[in-house]
């Protein structure tokens, strides 16, 4: 039995040596201590050590049921099977809020662990600022929500259950990616701040930022990918992506995070936009601490949210203004200094980027303005409003396809300046090739323009990747496989991250466009017609979970005479919560997804069933997939490996 | 000009900072409770003291906590102390004991103490829903001449006493 | 016109036509794509347009809720407890819909009156137990 009190006290202990870290190496920093400075490293360990510590005696206390612990009573149950007691920790606003903060501190330690290779001060510095942000966090848990307090002497006998929707596999693993990406984001903001700083805005800081900024880009890639798999088995709707404010939450720094990496390649590789970059550094980790907000503050309604209370709220605003604030005001001051000679040609790669940039930022602001315009609305008394996933679809939609058009053609422009004609020659041929193929594909189905032009979009995109590639393999006179082998990984990991893109687009298409959905009563032997499937319900049975009854229907799938797939979805009722709970069944494929969902009981035998046939929906994730994998392989190319300034 | 030029981000931040302090605290779900401003509804309801029917006439003329409980919310408990106190400062609070039983209710007030000046019993939870309830514990704040002024959801600590006591002495 | 000059002439008038473009689209977009809230008070009082996508919700009155038996039709009250508003819909109603519950709901007015809703949602809330669910976990707890 470890004492939840040694969590506290660890926590405590780890605040003081983050305040430490956010102002030795700074002191130092000013008064050219060596000895300052280098205390980053040691205390950047400590530091993580004790979160960590902290966050070990939270899972045994989750792990063997101690519910004297309040927050292990709110969120976990006896009942609960093993993994998700421990999964539980992050299952509630004062656990994920460790969970946020012992990844930080994970960061920070890689950090300290790799900053020998950077230049005297930079390094510390970097620590430091990290240091602020955990400073900053450690004060709000240990302020408002720690996770420590017990209730004693009379503790409850049992806890109240996870929330039912969280139980699942998807939550075990979502969160921690998600945070990993954006608390990752914490690492490039901390570089671009340590830059302003120490007044070192050349490229080198860029080249130091590119692989963590890539790494922290492919988990929330995954962060991402994950919970959009888990809403759409899990919600019950068969839908993927939902525009919920904590969906966009995640989804926005995604998208600025996005630009962050391919501005940071423009400023490493040529020294322009430097300014610029460093904002969009700065306005990534802003939207990242603006998501923690949004979901815990209560200002906006969301099924994911957090409950309210309006102390945290004013703490994390205060934290919001010191720390967003703060760097813009930094960068108002230290990045109007710079004056970079900016000269590039109308069509070299530099101006593709910038489209890229422009064309990102807009979407991320878009996605912002749909976000808080109920929020707005609302402050100027205007009334209560949502707004609808229909403007999102309406203006998401067109500008991102516009966005890969381009993809299309920036990877093989040249830096400073391409020829316009050479440009058009290599593009038309993929250009012709994809609109009719595309055509050709829609003489099997409806016509529908949107959806045409998005794939032919989709391959315009695939062809001039491989396009690309094969320009890059071919062009003297060695073997294919040689050449291909001596490209670097970076180059690979752009082609598979824009591959995916493609994947994820088709994926899309085929969903919206070749998709059913049926609602129907079903009765024991009730045939329905889905689709080229036939549907029967067979019948239901109760079963017994570890902390949930159930019902289930047994339902056979047949394709013609053949049975294909015999799908059982569930109703559950959760013990603890008394709470209904929607199972559905999938039967998944490379090409379609069959989906059922349980709605109520209609009569002692009678459901209403709600079936979805869903085309290549797989291919979404797929594709989510590709681009983390992409993110990562990019993150390790070998040139980072080498010490910097070498 | 090139200073405004960066400093624009900044700006921009601050507006949104002002527009998210507005918004903080304000309940997203918050449905105004359609009694504000209108008159306690008729009610015919047991004293759970004296055992007889009670209606409007009964509620005291000076303003006072109209407060629904029962023994089978544990936030009530939580509240049951801090009514006391506020029972002690001299504060009317009127209890409705809500989809509760009799014998539990006044076995529950006998060994916690009593804050309340009268307990009158819901127990099928029509007043409840007259009143428009969604749950306990429940606080409403009721002028001298019988009409709702605030309305509470959830439990009454020194924080909350603040706002319903703002409400009191209008 | 200096070629440089007129080089950057050219940038910013693309860039100027593609943010009008862009926020042209925004406008149009949340212009069709916002629904106020109303609550039955409000419609009862012709606050609300009909035929116009709105949101309107409130607690579910007990023992208002019809199932049409053949099909997946059904039609509730819901109030504000100053006035009702009825509500038809058809399809799957959300795990969290119960009478005496909070719900929104997303639809049209007909010239009756009556929301046809597109989509009805139950919220949930953590802290928060209505005392039907309260007594019941208790009574479990008590076995």
């Amino acid at each position: 039995m470890i004492f939840p009190e040694i969590g506290h006290f660890a926590l405590i202990l780890a605040m003081m040596f983050a305040v430490a870290l956010a102002t030795l190496p700074m002191v130092g920093f000013y008064t050219r201590n060596r000895v300052l400075l280098t205390s980053a490293k040691p205390l950047t360990y400590v530091m993580t050590l004790l979160i960590w510590l902290s966050f070990f005696v939270l899972a045994v206390a989750f792990a063997t049921d101690d519910f004297s612990v309040l927050y292990v009573s709110q969120h976990s149950n006896s009942l609960l099977p093993i993994w998700f007691k421990v999964s539980a920790l992050w299952g509630g606003h004062e656990g994920s809020l460790l969970l946020w903060i012992a990844i930080l501190s994970a960061w920070a330690a890689a950090v300290a662990y790799r900053s020998d290779s950077l230049p005297n001060a930079t390094g510390p510095v970097v620590l430091a600022v990290l240091g602020i942000i955990a400073t900053g966090f450690l004060l709000f848990i240990l302020f408002t929500s720690s996770p420590f307090i017990r209730l004693l002497p009379d503790h409850p006998i049992d806890g109240a259950d996870l929330n039912p929707l969280l139980q699942d596999v998807g939550l075990i693993i979502h969160p921690p990616m998600l945070y990993m990406g954006y608390v990752g984001f914490s690492v490039a903001f901390a570089f671009a701040i340590a830059a302003l700083i120490t007044g070192n805005l050349n490229a080198s800081w860029a080249r130091w930022a590119r692989p963590w900024t890539n790494v922290s880009w492919a988990f929330l890639t995954l962060g991402i990918t994950l919970g959009s798999w888990w809403a759409y088995y899990e919600l019950g709707w068969g839908g993927w992506w939902f525009w919920d404010p904590v969906e966009n939450a995640s989804l926005m720094p995604w998208l600025a995070g996005t630009a962050l990496i391919h501005s940071l390649a423009v400023t490493e590789k040529r020294g322009v936009f430097k300014s610029w970059t460093v904002l969009l550094a700065i306005f990534t980790f802003s939207l990242s601490l603006l998501g923690t907000f949004l979901v815990r503050s209560g200002v906006l309604t969301s099924v994911h949210a957090f409950a309210a209370d309006p102390t945290r709220g004013v703490f994390i605003l205060a934290l919001l203004v010191i720390i967003i604030g703060g760097s813009l005001l930094l960068y108002a001051v230290r990045a109007s200094q710079v004056r970079s000679v900016v000269s590039f040609g109308a069509t070299g790669r530099e101006a593709w980027l910038l489209i890229n940039n422009i064309l990102l930022t807009i979407l991320t602001l878009t996605v912002l303005l749909g976000t808080l315009y109920p929020l707005v609305f609302d402050a100027f008394s205007l009334g209560k409003i949502s707004v609808g996933a229909p403007y999102f679809n309406a203006v998401f939609g067109p500008i991102s396809l516009l966005l890969i058009v381009f993809m299309g053609i920036a990877p093989l422009s040249k830096w400073h300046s391409t020829k316009g004609k050479w440009l058009v020659h290599i593009a038309i041929m993929p250009a012709i090739l994809a609109i009719a193929f595309s055509a050709l594909v829609f003489t099997f189905h409806v016509f529908d323009w949107y959806l045409w032009l998005s794939f032919s979009i989709a391959l315009w995109l695939v062809f001039m990747v491989a396009r690309d590639w094969f320009d890059k393999v071919s062009a003297a006179r060695q073997s294919i496989w040689l050449r291909a082998k001596k490209l670097p990984r970076q180059y690979y990991g752009m082609l598979l991250a824009h591959f995916g893109v493609a994947v994820t687009l088709v994926g899309v298409i085929f969903v919206s466009m070749n998709s059913t959905e049926t609602i129907v009563r079903m009765a024991p032997g009730d045939k329905v017609v889905v689709g080229n499937y036939a549907f029967e319900l067979q019948g239901s049975i109760r079963i017994q979970g570890p902390n949930y009854v159930a019902e289930q229907a047994i339902i056979n799938v047949y394709d013609g005479d053949k049975r294909v797939a015999q799908m059982k979805p569930e109703k559950r009722l959760y013990k603890a919560r008394q709470q209904m709970m929607t199972e559905a069944a999938l039967s998944p494929g490379f090409t379609r997804d069959l989906y059922i969902s349980l709605g109520e009981k209609l009569s002692q035998e009678a459901w209403s069933v709600r079936i979805y046939i869903k085309s290549f929906v797989r291919w979404i994730w797929l594709g989510g997939l590709l681009m983390m994998a992409g993110g990562l392989l990019a993150a390790f190319d070998k040139r980072y490996r080498r010490k910097a300034g070498v | 000009m090139r200073k405004l030029l960066f400093g624009l981000p900044l700006m921009a931040f601050i507006a949104l900072g002002i527009v998210f302090y507005q918004q903080l605290g304000k309940d997203t779900e918050y449905m105004p409770s359609a009694l504000i401003g209108k008159q306690v509804p008729d009610f015919q309801l047991i004293d759970l003291s004296s055992n007889t029917v009670t209606t409007n006439e009964a509620l005291p003329d000076t303003p006072y906590l109209m407060n629904f409980w029962a023994t089978w919310c544990p936030s009530c408990s939580a509240e049951h102390a801090y009514l006391g106190e506020l029972a002690e400062q001299g504060v009317n609070i009127v209890g409705i004991d809500y989809k509760d039983e009799t014998e539990a209710a006044k076995k529950w007030l006998a060994e916690r103490g009593n804050p309340y000046s009268m307990v009158l019993t819901d127990e099928m939870g029509h007043f409840g829903v007259d009143m428009g309830i969604t749950g306990a514990p429940e606080t409403f704040v009721i002028s001298g001449d019988g009409v709702v002024l605030y309305r509470h959801q959830g439990v009454v600590n020194a924080e909350v006493w603040k706002t319903l006591k703002g409400y009191m002495q209008r | 016109m200096h070629p440089v000059r007129k080089k950057r002439m050219i940038a910013v008038g693309i860039i100027l036509l593609v943010s009008a473009a862009v926020v042209s689209l925004i406008m149009y977009a949340l212009s069709q794509n916002i629904n106020l809230f109303y609550s039955p008070t409000q419609i009862a009082q012709g606050e609300a347009p009909s035929n116009v996508a709105i949101r309107a919700g409130g607690m579910v009155v007990e023992n208002s809720v019809r199932r049409d038996p053949k099909s997946l039709g059904v039609v509730f009250t819901v109030t504000d407890y100053a006035h009702q508003l009825t509500i038809e819909y058809e399809g799957i109603l959300p795990d969290l819909f119960r009478e005496g519950q909070g719900i929104v709901a997303q639809g049209r007015l007909n010239e009756y009156g009556v929301l046809v809703a597109s989509e009805v949602l139950a919220k949930h809330d953590e802290e928060y137990m209505p005392p039907e669910v309260q007594e019941a976990l208790n009574k479990s707890k008590a076995q």
